[in-house]
């Protein structure tokens, strides 16, 4: 044992570079990760400061909480957030419920690995396939002239826009969402259920549990920190994506980061620290959406191993 | 069993139909700009667009020199991480996650306002000075996954031998970390190129903001404008997505496996 610490404690000394060994040694230590930080103070902290202040300071540069109270007494602006939440917390559960069934039927369902293998791949492109590309895809789809638009008029004589469907809705976005959600829930979750071992269902079998017992008071406990950290996880997810919703329905869908850009774009609060605090109060949501999520994610780890 | 079994292949079944019918209805959308007849005319047209081949080729070399910053930011960082400074891991991991927490318009947004061209650093002074800002931005919404990618390469590398054993043999820190490091994560870090380049090729929001001509603008200003085209757009964005992440899943492939170190 001393022996072992005494050598470790000797390498480390042989390890130091030949010019830190004469004399002070602390600067060329630190010298090693001054630019990462350089760089993340300049292009990530500061950045990020310098809109957090200005939501909270007015016109002349006073201290004030008026932007902030502005965000909830503008109708519109509380609408945007409502609307952002409401779209970002449905596509966050749907897709971690769909992609939480998709896992365990190639995980646990019996079916050929190269079902799984294959999901997998697919997964990890669809997961990285957002953006204006999506928005083309599902307007080619479902669009006034997409192709399932059209086989449900023409072979099935459903009319879905006659009925009041229409893509370029909340609801709508949702449901173009969910093609990057599932995914990224899939491979999220798959490694959550391979660390399910087999040994607790044979244990739970031999002491008499049905496969409900089993599910009800093993599965869902153990993989209950890990989905609801993923559902939080997808939820900032969506909260801050823009692009897909911009190639979609142009500014006509009032969702926070639309108004933040049109601000951004054009002042067109009329008032720049109201658009601070619009951008601060977007990183208030999906970080504390992140706090849930590590919060979760440590609970969960615990069967992970 | 039986019925386990069942379920699960009509949960696959379905989940594929909401996969792959979009992509089909898609490629089936492109290939219908000549009345009357399928044809990969709006292929045709958009690959033949110089505006398609400026803004694209614009944004692949803004994402090589993402890739290329990103490189020169993380491997130094997460060695020394390793070799010197691990009490220091939690501080640069919250760092890296951090531009998952904060939205990428909130970052551009405080560029604009930071860098501006009556600021001490006037980045958006120039067109140059903008397209700094841009890899820059995009070296930033990469660091999560350029991080990891590295971090999981060092891993399975002895580190602190190898930099003994090179010191041994005089070199100095450039050459260990140029030909002793990095060529022993090379894989690692051409997997975190990979998914740079898949994020950055299409990426719209700060290019928009930053008024550069990149390829997500002009995708969206596309879509705005067009019919037929969008949807040959969508195929072929798929395809170079698809691209990266076979090269990724490939690379893996020869990526080592096992760590020989503890931590």
């Amino acid at each position: 044992m001393n022996e072992a610490s005494v050598s470790t404690a000797a390498t480390a000394a042989q390890a130091a570079p030949p010019e830190a060994q004469r004399g002070f040694r602390l600067p060329t230590h630190w010298l090693g990760v001054a630019p990462f930080f350089i760089f993340a103070l300049m292009f990530l902290i500061l950045p990020t400061l310098y809109l957090v202040i200005g939501a909270f300071q007015n016109d002349q540069g006073q201290y004030t909480l008026d932007n902030i109270q502005q965000l909830y007494l503008d109708e519109s602006i509380r609408n945007s957030y409502w609307v952002s939440i409401k779209i970002s917390f449905w596509s966050a559960t749907i897709g971690a419920l769909v992609g939480l069934a998709m896992a365990i039927a190639i995980v646990r369902g019996g079916l050929p690995g190269w079902v799984r293998s294959s999901t997998m791949t697919f997964s990890g492109v669809a997961s990285n396939f957002a953006g204006v590309p999506l928005a083309f895809a599902f307007l080619a789809t479902l669009g006034r002239l997409g192709l399932v638009t059209i086989i449900l008029r023409d072979v099935f004589g459903i009319n879905i826009y006659a009925m009041g469907f229409n893509i370029l809705t909340s609801w709508g976005l949702i449901l173009v969402y969910l093609y990057f959600q599932i995914p990224l829930m899939i491979v999220i979750i798959t490694p959550a259920i391979d660390g399910l071992k087999k040994e607790w269902g044979e244990a739970a079998a031999t002491l008499g549990a049905t496969t409900w017992q089993y599910w009800r008071m093993v599965v869902i406990p153990v993989l209950w920190p890990s989905f609801l950290g993923t559902v939080i996880l997808l939820f900032a997810n969506s909260f801050g994506a823009i692009a897909t919703a911009y190639a979609f329905t142009g500014s006509s869908l009032s969702i926070v980061p639309i108004k933040l850009f049109a601000q951004i774009r054009g002042d067109v609060l009329h008032n720049p620290h109201l658009g601070y605090a619009l951008a601060f109060g977007m990183i208030v949501v999906t970080g504390l959406a992140n706090i849930f999520y590590i919060w979760f994610r440590t609970r969960s780890e615990r069967w992970l191993k | 069993m039986k019925t386990g079994r069942f379920w699960a292949w009509l949960t696959f079944a379905i989940g594929m139909a909401y996969f792959f019918i979009p992509l089909i209805a898609t490629f089936e959308f492109s290939l219908r700009m000549k009345r009357g007849e399928y044809s990969f005319e709006a292929y045709r047209v958009v690959l033949g667009d110089p505006r398609f081949q400026e803004t694209f080729g614009y944004s692949v070399i803004v994402a090589v020199f993402t890739i290329i910053l990103g490189v020169l930011l993380v491997v130094p960082t997460a060695y020394w991480i390793r070799l010197r400074l691990p009490q220091l891991r939690p501080v640069v991991e919250f760092i890296t996650l951090l531009p998952l927490v904060i939205p990428a318009i909130v970052i551009v947004f405080g560029y604009i306002r930071m860098y501006g061209s009556n600021s001490p650093l006037p980045f958006l002074g120039t067109a140059r000075g903008t397209d700094a800002l841009l890899v820059i931005g995009y070296a930033t919404l990469a660091l999560p996954y350029m991080y990891r990618a590295v971090d999981t390469g060092l891993r399975t590398i002895d580190v602190r031998t190898l930099t003994e054993a090179a010191q041994i043999l005089g070199a100095g820190w450039t050459t260990i970390i140029a030909r002793i490091i990095l060529p022993n994560v090379l894989i690692a870090v051409l997997s975190g190129a990979f998914l740079t380049f898949a994020i950055v090729i299409g990426e719209f929001t700060l290019a928009s903001l930053l008024n550069r001509p990149a390829f997500g603008p002009y995708l969206q200003l596309m879509g705005a404008n067009r019919a037929y085209e969008p949807a040959a757009l969508a195929i072929i964005a798929f395809i170079i997505t698809w691209g990266c992440m076979s090269v990724i899943q490939v690379l893996a492939r020869f990526a080592p496996k096992s760590a020989n170190r503890p931590n």
